[in-house]
């Protein structure tokens, strides 16, 4: 039985801060980013205290659930707006609540120079609120609202500097991707609908053991397509590296840390449909391989170090997701990798605003170079994130990743010898992209133009950076000794205890494997960037000057999408304004001949509209006459 | 031997409270100080509304068809529109309460030196409050009203001060002064026909209740050319108070004349009230006869949907383009009579609420919407408001939005239940001439919200007055009802099902 809390306080805080300081306008500037950071920092505190309530209930109970209003009501579709709040939720709630007081208190300092400050809180708590709402809804629909405000506030944050076409272009092109992803998510709703009469996640579990395979694989391709607008997964992938064109700290806590990760989240919740359908649960693994790699490519070649980081964020996104198809125990790894990640990619954003910080928001990082010596704490927090993205030992992405990889071969036959390899190979590569990142920021001689004076941070920029810091450290041994986190998220994705029998390879041949694959990516990337030439060179490998373009993704999507998209609109244009068109202004020309006419009887005199009357009267009669007559 | 009528004191309690703040108006206005007349009548006014509607609140469940021996029955759908008029009061007031909106002295010629040196001395037409009170009371009564004497005193008590105050324009008196003479002159027509059907039902069925009537009805016991002459002509009373076609030709000129606050508490009100008393008769007095009256009213109500929604695209007026909006929305709720259903009720009851706190709302913005010689209602001066202005012109688009029944706002809600209420009870063509003339009508909504936020402004003199306190509190409240019951319409629809019933 799930209990009953009052759970509306998550939501409702940070909404309502962020209408506050909206409303209020220029009158909040001087308190808004402290009373925004406040808001988030109580809502992380009421997070931690139902964590806590909920370890000191047992089993059945730990969910907790609050009808809010009757929704929708119409016909068969009641749809309640309730919250659900359980062990997958906690941890979210947790994640965004946590990480993003962080980020408000690093942002205090970030954008202070900035005179849209305050609008800048705003946004960032009605972030916090819709993606609460996200994880929190308890049903599709709830879901779906979330889901939609997130990408409101995303879409809000990276056209914050909106003066700048260019970035206003990047926020549209995010908004689009979305889009696309969205409709899969009102796809698989309806499905849902059609096929169980309810969207709750509860019923949809209940009916999904019943339901035919044909229809469970829709809803899972559907729900697929959405996480891979939201989370940036091929083929939607497009819009995260433009998305970098966001202030830092957005791209830290949502471009990194939370939003991007909810296309997992959302997997992850309908546990229920994908272990279901083998079918879906293949796509899955495809798109997350795929992605993977994909990502980790891009990341070899950029030099915007915003940029490189957003290539990585999609490449370990790309795990997650993998993980997500993998069954049951995958889905508790995947979530483990998304609360590391959360941690040190975001900790790793936030050094990389740090450095920009400091280098008058230059982001080529062939202008950087030797910055470890001026910006030491950067340096070493940023650091940290670097080993735990390696999956060093004992840093946080060792206990994630290498758990990814050891279940992708665990999952049998060719399929797992295949992804097993994929996942090693992306490993390689990223120690490839992140160490070529740190040598070409850290280390090295210094490249830096001669107006920079890089510093290191003030206090409120390196205070979160180095509490992330402790995250990327020891999350991953935190979350894994005992299986905590597997046994925590068991009743909600039933990873039983199958992990622990019958491994391809066992756990320590993976690591080994693993650690030499990521040797070998460091050892060239070192090799490689001993000496770096400020401006890229040209005669590059094909596979470079790919990368360098995002694997063509863009010109992909124009050739594939825009140009044949824009045929067809253009054709359809011509259609419509010829015939369409044509019918609608006859239409439109009676309207208006029929609205003129109108306009003559109305002629202001008292006597006509009597008459009007009278002659209304003695037709009514005339009609009632015959009709009865 | 008479014996004392026996009278449920606590039913009728909210309308004599509304009536004993409206007496205490014309005292206040007989022996207070001017300078205090304002501030008096407000709070009175205002401390009257609230009372009554606590009074109405504590008695929701004592509903009794014989409050008032068989004349009055305060039963479901009553209290819920004496609630919902409330509501329009107290929101109206305080719109009203701006004095700027009003002739400083309606006595006084337009244009005569009495008018300048009442302009000068900075008099105040206070009698507006206890004038709107009488209305309110008025209106409160009619939708309770059972018997033809009753509904004809309730309808009249609820006009004759809308006539009045029609008049009391503080600019473009002219106008004012003749959309008044327009509404007495066709209002007491309507009244007239009103009566004489009520006469003829009376010679039908020989008494002059509703209850009567049907019993006569079902009984087949008189004369039925009585009966449907009896039917159109009290009718024609009730089509016009509701605007229906071709009975609305007042309504462009008076809501055009009329101080704009008046207009948008009358359009609110008397809406809701007229389509109480037209629901009650059809739905409790004539339910027996619905073959002879369903076919005319069908009729009527897409004549209205239709001419409304056409009329309103070639407005260049602001209120009167409100004018015809509200005979297409009058069309829309006709169509709920027709579904004669316990969902079409419930519906209509919604309908009406949500309707009548966005028009309010919007009637409210366009008092503040003005340039050096007043309110501006020309629709295209209205150009680019959205860059002056964009909180104004926002919540004016939330209203417009409104009307035209986009979802996520009330009148979406609104529109889909009474739609639906008429498909289910098999009125197709209601349905489909409904949805098509609200295709029409969004396209007007949709070309003021155009103009306001996407047009460059090409005039520069008007300009948005900072609102009082209260017309800003009134605009604020409409604004959150208007999304609230778009987001979580059951907050107010069950209220509205648990109350839809007329009690026999």
């Amino acid at each position: 039985m799930t209990i009953s809390t009052n759970l509306v306080y998550f939501i409702a805080l940070p909404l309502f801060s962020s209408g506050l300081l909206l409303l209020l306008g220029r009158k909040a500037d001087k308190w808004g980013h402290i009373f925004a950071t406040l808001v988030s920092a109580s809502v992380f505190i009421i997070g931690v205290i139902e964590f806590f309530a909920m370890q000191g209930r047992e089993g059945e109970a730990r969910a907790a659930t609050q009808k809010l209003f009757e929704w929708i009501s119409v016909g068969s579709l009641q749809v309640d707006a309730g919250l659900l709040l359980d062990q997958l939720s906690i941890c979210f709630v947790l994640l965004i609540s946590g990480v993003g007081t962080l980020i408000h208190i690093y942002s205090i300092a970030y954008m202070s120079h900035d005179r849209d400050r305050r609008r800048f809180f705003a946004y960032l708590n009605l972030f916090i609120a819709a993606m609460l709402l996200l994880v929190l809804g308890d049903s599709y629909l709830n879901l779906y609202v979330g889901w939609e405000g997130v990408g409101l506030a995303s879409y809000l944050l990276i056209g914050f500097w909106n003066e700048k076409p260019a970035y206003a272009a990047a926020a549209k092109k995010a908004f689009v991707a979305n889009r696309v992803g969205d409709v899969g998510l009102s796809l698989a709703i309806m499905i849902a609908f059609t096929q169980f009469g309810t969207v709750t996640f509860a019923g949809v579990k209940e009916g999904a053991s019943g339901a035919s395979a044909g229809a469970l694989t829709a809803i899972g391709a559907m729900l697929l397509l959405a996480a891979a607008g939201k989370s940036a997964q091929f083929p939607l992938q497009s819009w995260l590296g433009d998305a970098m064109a966001g202030p830092t700290p957005v791209s830290a806590l949502i471009h990194a840390a939370t939003m991007v990760t909810a296309g997992v989240y959302l997997i992850t919740r309908s546990n229920f449909i994908f272990d279901a359908s083998p079918t879906a649960q293949l796509m899955v693994v495809i798109v997350g391989a795929i992605t993977l790699l994909f990502g980790a490519l891009i990341g070899t070649a950029k030099d915007d170090i915003k940029k490189a980081l957003a290539a990585s964020t999609m490449s370990q996104i790309g795990y997650m997701i993998l993980a997500t198809g993998l069954g049951p125990v995958g889905y508790a790894f995947a979530i483990m990798h998304l609360i590391t990640h959360g941690f040190f990619k975001a900790g790793m954003f936030l050094g990389a605003g740090s450095v920009m910080h400091g280098m008058n928001d230059e982001v080529n990082m062939r202008r950087y170079g030797a910055l470890r010596k001026v910006m030491p704490i950067t340096a070493a927090t940023f650091g940290l994130g670097y080993l735990a993205i390696l999956g060093v030992p004992p840093f946080a992405g060792f206990y994630s990743k290498d758990k990814i990889i050891e279940t992708a071969f665990d999952s049998g036959g060719i399929q797992g010898i295949l992804l097993g390899s994929i996942t090693l190979l992306g490993a390689g590569i990223t120690a490839f992209y992140m160490t070529r990142v740190m040598v070409l920021t850290f280390i090295g001689t210094k490249r830096w133009d001669e107006k920079a004076h890089p510093h290191e941070s003030p206090f409120l920029m390196w205070a979160p950076m180095a509490a992330l810091a402790v995250g990327s450290v020891a999350s991953g041994f935190l979350l894994n000794s005992g299986s905590a986190l597997v046994n925590w998220l068991q009743p909600v994705v039933n990873a039983n205890q199958e992990y622990h029998s019958g491994h391809l390879l066992p756990p320590i041949v993976v690591s080994i494997m693993a650690l030499t694959v990521v040797a070998i990516g460091v050892a060239i990337a070192v090799l490689k960037y001993r000496t770096v030439p400020v401006v890229a060179p040209e005669n590059v490998l094909g596979i470079t000057k790919a990368a360098r373009k995002d694997l063509y993704q863009d010109s992909f999507n124009e050739a594939v999408f825009m140009r044949p998209g824009q045929k067809l609109t253009a054709g359809l244009v011509n259609t419509d304004y010829k015939v369409v068109d044509g019918l609608v202004r006859l239409v439109g020309w009676v309207v208006q001949i029929s609205a003129s006419n109108l306009r003559n009887i109305q002629n202001g005199y008292v006597r006509s509209y009597a008459l009007i009357m009278v002659l209304g009267v003695i037709a009514l009669i005339a009609a009632v006459w015959m009709v009865t007559l | 031997m008479l014996s004392a009528p026996n009278l449920d004191y606590a039913l009728l309690a909210p309308i004599m409270i509304i009536l004993g703040g409206a007496l205490i108006g014309v005292l206040i206005e007989a022996f207070a100080k001017p300078a205090w007349r304002a501030r008096l009548q407000l709070v009175i006014s205002l401390a009257a509304i609230v009372i009554s509607f606590n009074q109405l609140v504590r008695v929701r469940n004592d509903g009794s068809s014989i409050a008032a021996v068989t004349s009055v029955s305060v039963d479901g759908a009553g209290m819920f529109l004496q609630g919902a008029i409330l509501i329009f009061a107290f929101l109206g007031i305080l719109v009203i309460a701006d004095q700027d909106n009003f002739a400083p002295q309606a006595s006084a010629l337009p244009g005569s030196a009495e008018e300048a040196a009442a302009i000068q001395a900075g008099k105040q037409q206070t009698e507006v409050f206890p004038l709107t009170m009488f209305a309110v009371a008025g209106m409160m009564l009619f939708p309770v009203a059972t018997d033809y004497i009753t509904l004809f005193v309730a309808l009249e008590v609820l006009s004759l001060p809308l006539y009045l105050m029609a008049g009391l324009s503080r600019r473009r008196r002219l106008l004012s002064q003749e959309a008044a003479l327009k509404y007495f002159l066709l209002g007491a027509y309507s009244s007239a026909f009103f009566l004489f059907g009520a006469a003829l039902l009376y010679g039908y069925s020989g008494t002059i209740s509703l209850n009567g009537l049907t019993d006569a009805i079902r009984g087949n016991t008189g004369n039925d050319v009585f009966l449907l002459l009896g039917i159109i002509f009290l009718s024609v009373g009730l089509l016009f108070k509701v605007g229906a076609v071709p009975f609305h030709s007042w309504k462009p000129d008076v809501y055009q004349g009329a101080p704009t606050p008046i207009t948008g508490f009358m359009a609110a009100a008397t809406k809701a009230a007229a389509f109480g008393a037209t629901l009650r008769i059809f739905y409790l007095g004539l339910d027996a006869a619905q073959t002879s009256w369903k076919p005319f009213i069908a009729v009527i109500s897409v004549i209205t949907m239709i001419v409304g929604s056409l009329a309103a695209i070639s407005q260049r007026d602001m209120k009167r383009m409100l004018a015809y909006s509200s005979i297409a929305h009058a069309g829309f709720v006709l169509t709920a009579i027709v579904s004669l259903s316990e969902n079409a009720l419930s519906a209509s009851l919604f309908y009406l609420f949500a309707y009548g706190v966005a028009t309010i709302g919007a009637f409210a913005i366009i008092t503040i919407v003005r340039d050096s010689a007043g309110e501006v209602s020309d629709v295209n001066r209205w150009i680019g408001l959205g860059k002056k202005s964009p909180l104004v012109a926002s919540v004016f688009s939330l209203f417009l939005l409104s009307f035209a029944g986009i979802p996520l706002t009330s009148g979406f809600v609104g529109k889909f239940s009474i739609f639906s209420a008429a498909y289910e009870s098999g009125n197709i063509t209601l349905v489909v001439v409904g949805v098509l003339s609200s295709a029409i009508a969004v396209f007007f909504y949709l070309r003021v919200i155009l103009m306001l936020f996407f047009t460059d402004a090409t005039t520069d003199s008007i300009s948005v007055v900072i609102p009082s306190i209260l017309t800003r509190i009134s605009i604020s409240i409409s604004a959150i009802f208007t999304i609230t019951l778009g987001i979580a319409p059951s907050l107010v629809f069950d209220i509205a099902q648990d109350f839809a019933y007329f009690l026999r």
